[in-house]
């Protein structure tokens, strides 16, 4: 989620960051020595100096940081949308192009980050100038901002035509080829920071998000009075030592590691690197046999397998062997009322009162008296979470229970063993572009790196065979 | 008037009163530090991921994303007015959902995989069925007071949402009325993020607090504070034990549950741009924070060091998600790309 609000400061922050990041790479591409060597661009019948082309950027980035061209037309590209080079014949066109297209470096006096923010009266004294210069040189929206600024800023307007004049006249004094780099650098500068409707604005800073706190909670002593009560309740609550709780996150962390495909990697393969999807139909909700992993993941927690159809499934078996499946089948119908349509809500309350609950029930569900009396007065106004109490006993008995016992039998034991490893299938295109995820490589990266070596043997002697 | 001022007043001392004394009582469980319990692992490395995919197709800004559960379809809303569906294995744009106010800012995809809905500065939160012939608007829930911020399916039958107007809200999408307004925050809640268990959700706001609510009873169970600004992204620590947030102050800050306070901080004195989106590895090991800065950052989440960064986008990270299987993290960004990576 991403709104700013404008007032504190926040944009200024962070485009800071990465407006130093290119002014440093546009001054080191300026060196005398090791810059672009630049050169003299004529404009229609005008000499341009200290131009460069498109190609030169491109090349340049490409030397310098030796990367590939498409990311020098990245990079490059970036350069002119945030103004740092501009283009000379086609101004309003704020892309790269990598051929002869001329170019110039944008004076630091318009970098955005000196001039931050533009200012509404110098956008003011531009446009008149240009009013002033060529009557009707202003574009239609450049006219409609104009007015707008008139009307806003009116009482400084002497001012701003005074200075617009001004500007003209000193320019006027300049050499030919001098008053066409300013104008050109100016007019790039406003292009950037006043853009054109419909032109991609660099500057953006999102929706605004008006964040006035007094007018939509009003801190009044009713405020004061439930805060108060949610700190009562708050001070009473039970809190784990730190130590306890920082030990539960390192323990989790490392026993699910190898099941972060991030982190480890995936067997058979990562569809989204090799292109093969192979990984998901392994792992499908319902297959023949479960991968092994997921297996695993079962003893992890109750819910860990409550969550996996399968594991449910099997769950459920085992429970039948014990005759206490009704546990399992009363907990998932509660889920079902839980997260169900509600306009069936009474009528599955009825039907699992009387498949589980009723006396003399056909799957009769063994929960305590308090909960059962609970439930049932419950019952006589049904909603969503009227049977939770009943469930949640369930739930801790065949956690408590079933569960252990369950991770202990034959049947899961048995479903562990069967569970597949699948092998590691890689991308055949390049077996040499192994990635170094990090220091404690996958058991199955040791397993492939016979593969890989196979493969080169593999490869060197299928060349050899085609020279024949 | 002066009676008033004065009842408020002490009624304000009772609550800061109250509020030392639960400072004092985290303290006093607050016996380990988080360098001290992860001291014995093993430390990630500099964690490289490669750019898989970009996903070109929007027209402008990409505001939100959301996996839908199968991890393969992804659901995005642009401000070009259009949410796309897409298949991230292949590339491809599967359906595009027209939207009648461009000014998005949420999006979420059903555990069923039958619905997304959207919603934005209009205020109102649009559900679409998208297995129908063409996505047919399901319902349009409106009663929010403020923009949208941030939307999260229970089931096809019920909503969150987080909104401007400082309340979150549970909906019933069969009627299309509100079922339960959590009201307490005093900024505008811009994330929230359901808890493994379903029982619970945690929402972060314009008033720098984190809060944990009961889904059933629909209150307020817990506060957590420390952030300087605005928290613009939330979630939880896969065990459900903790809770992680992203705040316009530039830091993430990792909050326990059970020993209710915070227990590290992720921040860095070269990242001074503000946190707008993040997500965790299956793991939890890893946080990828995405930031105004262009780059989404990678935290060890046990060690509390910036690991790595994923850098690529030519403007503000605006979303950033895991899909359930973990394969890899998808941003997405105001350049109009979203990008995948692993």
């Amino acid at each position: 989620m991403t709104i700013n609000t404008m007032d504190k400061g926040g944009w200024h922050r962070q485009q800071m960051s990465c407006f130093r990041k290119m002014e440093k790479l546009i001054v080191a591409m300026q060196d005398p020595d090791m810059g672009i060597k630049m050169r003299n661009q004529r404009l229609l019948i005008t000499v341009i100096p200290h131009a460069m082309t498109g190609r030169d950027v491109i090349d340049w980035l490409i030397q310098k940081y030796r990367m590939c061209e498409e990311e020098a037309l990245h990079l490059g590209g970036m350069l002119v949308r945030y103004g740092y080079i501009y283009p000379l014949k086609e101004p309003r066109s704020l892309v790269l192009r990598a051929d002869e297209t001329p170019y110039r470096f944008q004076t630091p006096y318009f970098w955005t980050s000196t001039r931050w923010p533009a200012s509404e009266i110098d956008y003011a004294i531009y446009l008149a100038k240009k009013n002033i210069r060529k009557q009707g040189e202003l574009m239609e929206y450049e006219k409609e901002r104009y007015s707008l600024l008139h009307k806003r800023i009116n009482h400084t307007w002497d001012f701003v035509v005074m200075q617009a004049r001004e500007q003209l006249r000193a320019s006027k004094q300049r050499r030919k080829a001098d008053r066409i780099v300013l104008e050109c650098q100016e007019q790039a500068y406003w292009l950037i920071n006043r853009p054109q409707p419909g032109a991609h604005n660099i500057l953006d800073v999102g929706l605004e998000r008006p964040n006035n706190f007094s007018s939509r909670v009003t801190l009044n002593s009713d405020y004061y009075k439930s805060e108060i009560e949610a700190c009562r309740r708050a001070l009473g609550r039970n809190r784990v030592k730190s130590s306890i709780c920082l030990e539960g996150f390192v323990k989790f962390s490392e026993q699910y590691q190898n099941h972060d495909p991030i982190m480890q990697g995936c067997l058979p393969s990562n569809p989204w690197i090799s292109d093969d999807s192979a990984h998901w139909t392994m792992n499908a909700e319902m297959v023949p046999t479960p991968t092994r992993l997921r297996v695993e993941r079962w003893s992890f927690s109750f819910r860990e397998l409550l969550n996996d159809v399968m594991g449910r499934r099997e769950f459920m078996t085992y429970l039948e062997k014990e005759f206490s499946a009704e546990n399992l089948c009363f907990w998932q119908a509660c889920e079902n009322i839980r997260h169900g349509e509600s306009s069936r809500i009474v009528e599955k309350v009825e039907e699992v009162y009387k498949a589980f609950l009723a006396p003399g029930a056909a799957r009769w569900v063994n929960i305590d008296s308090k909960t059962m009396a609970h439930t049932l007065e419950g019952l006589k106004h049904p909603h969503r979470f009227v049977m939770d109490a009943a469930q949640m006993h369930i739930y801790f008995l065949m956690k408590k229970d079933s569960y252990p016992r369950y991770l202990k039998s034959d049947l899961y034991k048995n479903m562990l063993a069967r569970a597949i490893v699948p092998q590691e299938t890689k991308k055949s295109v390049f077996p040499f572009m192994r990635r170094q995820r990090h220091s404690s490589p996958s058991p199955a990266q040791a397993f492939t790196q016979v593969l890989e070596e196979d493969g080169r043997a593999q490869a060197g002697t299928n060349a050899a065979g085609s020279h024949v | 008037m002066a009676a008033e001022k004065a009842e408020i007043d002490a009624l304000k001392k009772e609550c800061d009163g109250l509020r030392t004394k639960i400072e004092a009582a985290r303290k006093a469980v607050n016996d380990s530090t988080m360098t001290d319990a992860a001291g014995g692992v093993d430390t990630v490395g500099r964690v490289q991921l490669k750019l898989r995919k970009t996903l070109k197709g929007h027209l402008a800004k990409i505001y939100a994303m959301h996996w839908a559960a199968d991890s393969r379809q992804m659901v995005s809303a642009s401000q070009d007015g259009k949410l796309l569906i897409w298949d991230t294995f292949t590339g491809n744009k599967l359906i595009a959902v027209p939207l009648k106010s461009a000014w998005v800012m949420s999006v979420a995809f059903a555990p069923s995989g039958n619905l997304v809905a959207s919603g934005g500065l209009d205020n109102i939160c649009t559900v679409y069925n998208i297995k129908s012939a063409s996505p047919k608007t399901l319902r349009e829930l409106d009663a929010h007071t403020g923009y949208l911020s941030c939307c999260r399916f229970l089931s096809d039958s019920e909503i969150l949402t987080a909104s401007g107007d400082t309340t979150c809200c549970l909906w019933d999408l069969e009627t299309g009325k509100q079922k339960i307004i959590f009201t307490n925050h005093i900024g505008d809640c811009m994330s929230l993020a359901l808890s493994p268990d379903g029982n619970t959700f945690i929402s972060g706001a314009c008033d720098s607090l984190a809060k944990l609510w009961d889904l059933r009873e629909g209150t307020c169970k817990q506060t957590f504070s420390g952030h300087t600004s605005d928290i613009n992204a939330i979630s939880f620590f896969p065990s459900g034990n903790a809770v992680i947030t992203g705040s316009d102050d530039c830091s993430c800050k990792m909050y326990d549950l059970r020993a209710d306070q915070e227990v590290t901080g992720y921040q860095d004195t070269s990242l001074n741009a503000g946190v707008t989106s993040l997500a965790l590895s299956n793991s939890g090991r890893l946080i990828f924070a995405g930031y105004d800065d262009f780059n989404c950052h990678i935290w060890d989440t046990l060690k509390g060091e910036k690991v790595g960064v994923l850098s690529g986008h030519d403007n503000r990270v605006s979303c950033t998600g895991v899909p359930e299987d973990g394969m890899g993290v998808c941003t997405g960004s105001w350049d109009s790309f979203l990008k995948l990576w692993n």
